[in-house]
């Protein structure tokens, strides 16, 4: 082929400002369906990361045998930090225990003079896998020098379901909102060729090749969708910014855990870059093939 | 060399706009192709501009078969025609020398080539000095001089202009016609479709009558003269 590239990309670029106001027009929905395609998945992550959260805060609780001496309570530490599926394990001595019921439930000077006897020594395990409790529990109560290990799995299952029907809800409605978007995308684009289809006849007729029609499209449509993605990550950033002052300053919303921007920032680009190339390239071309033929 | 065996044209919804024409057009000729509205003139440039394919008979255009060629073939037979319509269809958002050097382009000419031949081009069909003009900025003659220089510009064997003058004054309409001859005396064959009676007369030039998709008159001279 004669055409270079450079030939292509130009008249591509060229192309997208001298028609100033269907490109506004594309990049504009463009950056639209994104910001709201990506605002709702960002809101679904955090939704699901602060579940997540609150089923890994829902601890199995490992009482030490009363016949064991203090020191040896607390050597069993390292014992259960080895059973498989435990993130970590904390040591309650019988008095932390003592005090935090106290803090709990006195109110009136009851239990002022509980004595720490009554309860045990124990460990709070955190789980890797709280989907695993039951099988984890029962591990940990085979370790030497447990005599019972507690967990409520009413509450891990009712979380796991939780996450199950919040994630499977927000990945229909991304699938949604992402399907919707190509379509109006794709049909913007679609626009900006239909506005040229005179062009493309004119092409046609002094003898260009479809290959030499469809490329600078191509580039076009590259450019537009690479252009939309840009501007709709960058407003996406500002907007989660705002979100994440708005619920730090917020008295009922501040114990919601938000996941930075910075650690999420390059998926939203890939995501958003990669739909942005898929809607630009993917319309252009479905676009011209129409006016093609002539 | 343009020639038409018993060429016909039936379209989806049964209409016959051609029914088994013959002609031919030798090169270097100049021919008007005259006719009332539905006698099959936009079909016959339709069929030598590949737009539509013939359903019976042959249509070979400058050793291309039109009812045979390959798809591929078509943007390489097009090259040897330059087509000239009535509304000029000229790129808004170009200018006349992007104008023509996209039609260079399109066939693979390079940079040094457009160059060399863009202004030899505007020369010829006096344009000279319009090359950054946009063609709202010029009359319709002059765009009409812009859609001449387009079909010229890849120097074709042959050039097709489909009512040509339809949008121009009678002024306009014979400094265009007078362009051709130009072109048609430099070894170009020229095929004219036109309505005006005036301009044919004036020229004198072989004259094709078609009427109700046949050739009722072929010879040389006056409009009214070849009717039978």
């Amino acid at each position: 082929m004669k055409h270079n590239l450079g030939y292509f990309i130009r008249e591509g670029a060229k192309n997208m400002f001298s028609h100033g106001f269907m490109s506004f027009a594309a990049v504009g929905v463009t950056v639209a369906c994104l910001l709201i395609m990506g605002t709702f998945a960002l809101v679904a992550y955090n939704v699901n990361e602060n579940l997540s959260e609150l089923q890994r805060e829902n601890a199995v609780v490992a009482f030490v045998d009363d016949t064991l001496s203090d020191s040896h309570a607390k050597e069993l530490g390292k014992e259960i930090e080895k059973v498989d599926n435990v993130a970590e394990c904390t040591f309650v001595s019988r008095e932390e225990a003592r005090d935090n019921y106290v803090d709990n439930y006195d109110e009136d000077d009851l239990y002022a003079d509980l004595s720490a006897d009554v309860f045990r020594h124990r460990y709070v395990i955190h789980l890797e896998d709280p989907t695993r409790m039951s099988e984890t529990k029962a591990a940990v109560e085979n370790v030497e020098g447990i005599a019972k290990a507690r967990g409520d799995e009413a509450v891990s299952n009712g979380f796991i379901t939780l996450r199950n029907v919040a994630s499977l809800v927000s990945i229909a409605l991304v699938a949604v909102l992402l399907i919707v978007s190509l379509f109006i995308m794709s049909n913007t684009i679609k626009l900006t060729t239909f506005d040229r289809r005179e062009e493309i006849a004119i092409m046609k007729m002094v003898g260009a090749t479809n290959g030499f029609i469809r490329w600078p499209f191509v580039f076009e449509g590259l450019l537009l969708g690479l252009l939309g993605a840009m501007a709709a990550f960058l407003l996406q950033w500002l907007l989660y910014a705002a979100m994440c002052r708005g619920i730090a300053t917020s008295d009922t919303l501040q114990l919601l855990r938000i996941v930075p921007f910075g650690r999420i920032w390059k998926v939203v680009a890939i995501v958003f870059g990669a739909t942005g190339l898929l809607v630009g390239v993917g319309g252009s071309t479905m676009a011209i093939r129409r006016f093609l033929k002539v | 060399m343009i020639r038409l065996k018993e060429a016909e044209k039936t379209y989806e919804n049964g209409t016959k706009a051609v029914r088994g024409i013959s002609f031919q057009i030798d090169d270097g000729e100049f021919v008007f192709l005259v006719g009332p509205s539905g006698s099959g003139k936009s079909t016959i440039i339709k069929m030598l501009t590949g737009e539509i394919v013939p359903t019976g008979g042959r249509v070979m255009v400058n050793g291309f078969s039109m009812s045979r060629i390959a798809e591929r073939q078509i943007p390489l037979m097009r090259r040897t025609i330059g087509v000239i319509f009535q509304d000029f269809r000229l790129i808004g958002t170009k200018t006349v020398y992007e104008n023509l050097a996209l039609a260079m382009r399109a066939v693979g000419a390079a940079p040094r080539e457009i160059r060399g031949r863009i202004p030899y081009v505007l020369n010829l069909v006096g344009l000279r000095g319009k090359e950054n003009s946009f063609p709202d900025e010029l009359s319709g003659g002059e765009q009409q001089r812009v859609a001449v220089a387009r079909a010229l510009v890849n120097n074709p064997s042959t050039i097709v202009a489909d009512e040509p003058t339809g949008n121009l004054d009678p002024a306009k309409s014979l400094e265009i016609m007078t362009l051709l001859e130009r072109i048609n005396a430099l070894g170009t064959t020229v095929i004219v479709v036109t309505h005006e009676r005036g301009l044919v007369n004036h020229f004198k030039k072989r004259v094709i009558y078609l009427q109700e998709g046949q050739v009722t008159g072929d010879a040389t001279g006056r409009y009214e003269g070849v009717r039978e």
